[in-house]
């Protein structure tokens, strides 16, 4: 009895932060301004600007989490492998900018990146033509990589580290080079981390705002912009609701496909 | 009991710490030109400049069931783990079948590993696990099937191709490991403590069964453990090794009996050690006391260090005694009693049948054959000395 009542605080936090705001989202998401139901703002997604905006987020979050996947994988390995010392200094130098507020460290990208930024005006020094990334989908899949990659490495790291050095060995033992032993045993037991890496990487990309704010200027429009100027500049909470709800939708999806693949993974792998 | 065994820790311990490292130099192997299968030549190998193995010779002959037996630290892994391809050594080479391998990683070399805690493959049930290096060597299915089955009636278990590795116990993960080893048909098998995680009566059963394996499948065995009684149960030959050096090589009977220095003869089975006196040929003063032996060439007078297994001390009345003393201490042990007994200032571990109680005074017998007498390790300036000649 005691040990329940302990919970208390939990479920208080979890009633008034968690489920009224998102009983709150429903309602308004499903009622127009007088109050009545209709599905009318869920259906906007379908009008060009928003479905642009749907696809385009979805776009640049697969591609920043492949990116992610791609440089996180072999770190995670390397890390693994290494002996003590060096690898605090190494997990050390990938959590130190996670210290810092993720504003700023975006802020900083965009002073790197400008036209008369940092790079430019060092490419300008030695007489080489300016990149042009700022305000474009690059900069923003950068800004995505850069910001969610230690959240693609550290689950990977996780998994990694418990496989037993001597199932590896055991592998070698009968027969496997190292391309076939990390195909047929390192990357099958590593399913579980690049799930939930792959999950912690596109849920954040696919929702943000800040970042497409700084790096891609006001032009380009990811769905996080269309709803945040729904709820701040328009003052449509209904329309914005309704669009957290299919964003929603498509998170929850995307969940779904994952945990499905997982136990596919695990099938045929066995 | 656990009173006892920490006793007996705390004994082994003296004993062990006495013996200055020069004791500890390499037991060199009879010469042997016949069928050497593998052959470790000048072996050395430090991690982090600890030296593991330091100049190591030993040569294993086909089909032999060799044990690697050590306390931990020894370096006998160290060396299975050279075997096996999982180490390279910093100097010296391993041949086998008359090849050099010693650059020749795991994959490429023509022997498998059991390893400690059975490493299966988490993901693979045990058809798959078991077919694992069939597949790689790219077998035929049927063929691959065939051998799952005749591995899984090997090691009894059969009709388990679709279980999960999880759900086995411990001694079944540990024949499938075995299972998954043997179907590649290796000329060697290197076994690394593999019984170390299994309750007692479990090991003994599977100390049968690797031992009927062996002789149906006909391959070398080599064996790591820091059990002695599983080294003597199994073992053609026995290597007793201690930091980094070999102590002793030969069959079971042969380290039990005539251990070649005190290290071998404490680790292997409990035994008294004692100072003495080699009087002459075939004569030797135990605490005061003299006893007639077999052994001689020792010279006159010399100090050296007697072996005396508990079980070979008769306790029999004072009178008859060559040495008196006190039963000091006494305990059931199922097939036997242990018993201390204080005699000439020395606390005498024996076993017998026959039970005397706690202040029985007693008279200490043993016959002439069953006193080892071994050279005493002098200091450790000296025996440097002596090296170097």
């Amino acid at each position: 009895m005691n040990k329940k009542l302990l919970a208390t605080p939990h479920i208080v936090w979890s009633v008034a932060f968690i489920l009224i705001p998102l009983g709150m989202v429903l309602y308004y998401g499903l009622t127009d301004r007088t109050g009545a139901f209709t599905m009318a703002h869920i259906i906007t997604i379908v009008t060009e600007e928003h479905a642009k905006a749907l696809l385009l987020s979805i776009e640049l979050s697969l591609i920043s989490t492949i990116i992610c996947f791609l440089l996180a994988y072999p770190l995670a390995m390397m890390l693994v492998n290494m002996n003590m010392s060096q690898h605090s200094f190494i997990v050390l130098i990938f959590i130190l900018p996670m210290w810092m507020n993720f504003l700023l460290r975006t802020l900083a990208w965009q002073t790197l990146l400008e036209k008369t930024g940092v790079i430019n005006s060092l490419l300008g020094f030695f007489h080489l033509p300016p990149l042009e990334i700022i305000n474009t989908p690059t900069a923003i899949v950068l800004g995505m990589v850069y910001n969610f990659l230690p959240f693609m490495v550290l689950p990977l790291y996780n998994t990694l580290a418990k496989i037993d050095k001597n199932i590896i060995n055991a592998a070698r033992d009968l027969g496997a080079g190292t391309v076939q032993t990390f195909f047929r045993i390192t990357l099958p037991l590593s399913i579980p981390g690049i799930i939930s890496g792959v999950t912690m990487v596109f849920i954040p990309a696919l929702t943000t705002f800040v970042i497409s704010n700084l790096l891609g200027g006001s032009k380009i429009l990811l769905i996080g912009n269309v709803i945040e100027q729904e709820f701040t500049q328009a003052g449509n909470w209904h329309l914005g609701s309704g669009l957290s709800i299919v964003l929603m939708i498509f998170i929850v999806i995307n969940i779904i496909a994952e945990a499905i693949f997982d136990k596919q993974g695990e099938e045929t792998a066995s | 009991m656990g009173q006892q065994s920490a006793q007996f820790l705390i004994r082994s311990n003296i004993v062990r710490s006495r013996y200055p490292r020069a004791i500890l130099l390499q037991y060199t192997q009879e010469e042997s030109t016949v069928n050497k299968l593998i052959d470790l030549q000048n072996i050395t190998k430090s991690f982090d400049n600890i030296v593991i193995l330091d100049d190591m010779n030993l040569y294993i002959r086909e089909n032999e069931f060799l044990t690697l037996l050590g306390p931990s630290g020894c370096g006998k892994t160290t060396t299975l783990r050279i075997i096996g391809g999982f180490e390279t050594p910093d100097k010296g080479r391993v041949i086998f079948d008359g090849t050099d391998i010693t650059a020749t990683p795991p994959n490429k070399r023509q022997l498998n590993t059991v390893f400690q805690k059975y490493a299966l493959f988490p993901h693979m049930n045990i058809g798959e696990n078991i077919a694992f290096g069939l597949r790689i060597k790219k077998k035929s299915k049927s063929y691959i099937q065939d051998k799952i089955k005749y591995a899984l009636k090997l090691v009894n278990l059969e009709g388990y191709e679709t279980r999960m590795p999880d759900s086995l116990s411990g001694g079944q993960q540990q024949r499938i490991a075995i299972a998954r080893a043997i179907v590649n048909e290796p000329k060697v098998l290197l076994l690394d403590e593999p019984l170390g995680a299994l309750d007692l009566k479990l090991r003994q059963d599977m100390q049968y069964e690797l031992i009927r394996l062996k002789n149906e499948l006909g391959i070398t065995f080599i064996y790591v453990t820091h059990d002695q009684e599983e080294a003597l149960t199994m073992s053609d030959t026995i290597v007793v090794m201690n930091q980094g050096y070999i102590q002793q090589i030969g069959t079971p009977e042969k380290i039990y009996n005539e251990p070649e220095n005190a290290f071998v003869a404490d680790f292997i089975g409990d035994s008294n050690i004692i100072d003495a006196t080699m009087v002459r040929d075939e004569l030797v003063e135990i605490l005061g006391a003299r006893f007639a032996c077999v052994d001689s060439g020792f010279g006159e007078n010399r100090p050296v260090d007697v072996v005396i297994r508990p079980e070979d001390v008769e306790l029999v009345s004072p009178e008859k005694g060559i040495l008196q003393g006190v039963v000091s201490h006494i305990i059931f042990k199922g097939v036997h009693y242990e018993m201390e007994v204080m005699a000439g200032g020395f606390e005498w571990l024996v076993q017998s049948t026959k039970m005397f109680p706690v202040g029985t005074q007693i008279g200490i017998h043993v016959d002439p054959f069953n006193i080892q007498i071994m050279n005493k390790p002098v200091s450790e300036d000296e025996e440097a000395i002596g090296v170097n000649e």
